[in-house]
């Protein structure tokens, strides 16, 4: 059993990673597609929203395509850095970025585009730059919806399964996370190993739930009405 | 010449074109903008304070060319040195009252402190009267303290002229009376250009040495071809 506490601490590390790329990577560009005017900007926006529409073992064999040794990107890890990404934890996050993306990217852009355009205009005139704009103004203004994107980016991520084993695989206390355990217990007829698993995933994801819960409606600033 | 203003801008808009060229120079301290709603005096006010973009033209004010097509000079909103006060104030909604006024005196990436830090901060909060709301959000002021606010946090910066939108639209008629008067002592004692954008016939009586007519886009010579056109 003490592999599933293993898998656990995998899961939890690689969901954590992949929210906090997301955290930087959504909310940018979901920030760049809520100001910038540009032409392309809804079919780019139907690109970066395409992983939450696409099956996850379709992503998968992109991400093998993309970053695989053979890959333009694998190969080059490989070639100036020596960085493998397959099968290895690093590849799990990736994985789970890639299919949590949406879930921060629309609704950073959503919260976003609540926020009026006029009160980063007053921050401009009263001397401020644009890096300051975001930070004193843009971002706490739209934290609200942010901070949704990322707790459903951090479930979603948790439970991610058809893309991480593709680019992952299975390997126990490497790469098997959770959901892939429960699968493989399931496939052994290990009854008992997957009981224990789907009762320790059920836990993690009401505890991740109350403390969502917790976190939301504290810590944001009232809007004027 | 302190107001030397020449804007041109074609707007397209779902299949309207709206055209607008803006062309006035004038030595009054205090110089209004009169017209109907759309006839482009918010338009002509951002781009005065640089946070829209003219096609082409020129914008000098006190002695300062901030946006000139011709020599390719175009100074960012930051560096224009402008007091705006916007229509419905603009207050940041996630700021007290002192944070909002202290904002632009803090650069950076962070808000400025809750607590009472800078003393020029602390004099225009006496001086309009907010002691006592200094720590409220906006959404729990008065209209006349939101007005004050927006007022004191453009003032904070010493800009080299004060631009305001409407500001008194959005306040009822006695209140509106009184601040019409601060406002105007205020602008003497300070002695600062004040650009005022209204379509209130009491604004243009009490707080204008010159008017500028605006008409769909244009300035209109004759102020009573510009009534006659308000009229019909």
């Amino acid at each position: 059993m003490e592999g599933a506490w293993v898998a656990l601490a995998l899961t939890l590390k690689v969901a954590l990673w992949a929210t906090a790329l997301n955290g930087v990577l959504g909310v940018a560009i979901g920030y760049a597609m809520a100001r910038w005017r540009f032409p392309g900007r809804e079919l780019l926006d139907a690109v970066f929203t395409l992983p939450m529409v696409m099956p996850p073992t379709v992503l998968g064999y992109y991400l093998l395509v993309l970053i695989g040794s053979h890959g333009p990107i694998g190969a080059w890890l490989i070639q100036h850095l020596g960085i493998r990404l397959i099968f290895t934890w690093q590849g799990a996050v990736i994985a789970a970025t890639v299919v949590a993306f949406p879930l921060v990217f629309k609704g950073a852009r959503a919260a976003f585009e609540t926020v009026d355009a006029q009160l980063e205009q007053a921050a401009r005139t009263l001397g401020i730059h644009e890096l300051g704009v975001f930070f004193r103004v843009s971002l706490p203004l739209a934290w609200r919806g942010i901070l949704a994107g990322l707790l459903l980016a951090f479930a979603r991520a948790l439970g991610e399964f058809g893309a991480t084993l593709m680019v992952a695989g299975s390997i126990p206390g490497r790469t098997q996370t959770l959901s892939i355990a429960v699968y493989e217990a399931v496939q052994a007829g290990q009854d008992d190993v997957a009981n224990f698993l789907v009762g320790l995933t059920s836990i993690t994801c009401i505890a991740v739930l109350l403390s969502a819960g917790r976190l939301v409606p504290g810590r944001v600033a009232p809007r004027d009405a | 010449m302190i107001w030397d203003i020449d804007l041109h801008r074609v707007l397209l808009h779902e299949g309207s074109r709206f055209e607008l060229a803006v062309r006035f120079a004038s030595d009054a301290p205090r110089l209004v903008l009169y017209g109907p709603s759309g006839s482009g005096k918010t338009q002509t006010l951002k781009m005065i304070a640089g946070i829209a973009r003219p096609d082409s033209g020129r914008v000098a004010v006190a002695g300062r060319t901030l946006f000139d097509s011709v020599a390719g000079a175009r100074l960012p909103p930051q560096a224009r040195r402008l007091g705006c006060v916007f229509q419905d104030y603009a207050l940041f909604p996630h700021l007290s009252v002192r944070q909002n006024i202290a904002f632009g005196r803090r650069r950076g990436l962070l808000n400025p402190s809750a607590a009472p830090r800078d003393e020029a901060v602390e004099r225009w909060i006496a001086a309009f009267h907010l002691e006592a709301v200094s720590a409220h959000l906006p959404h729990q002021l008065s209209g006349g303290q939101r007005q004050r606010t927006a007022l004191a946090r453009a003032l904070v910066n010493a800009p080299s002229a004060l631009l305001l939108d409407e500001p008194f639209a959005a306040l009822d008629k006695s209140l509106r009376q009184r601040l019409r008067d601060e406002l105007k002592d205020l602008q003497a004692q300070l002695r600062l250009p004040m650009l005022l954008i209204t379509h209130d016939d009491d604004d243009l009586r009490l707080l204008s040495d010159q008017v500028v007519h605006l008409q769909a886009g244009k300035v209109v010579q004759d102020p009573a071809t510009a009534e006659a056109a308000l009229v019909g």
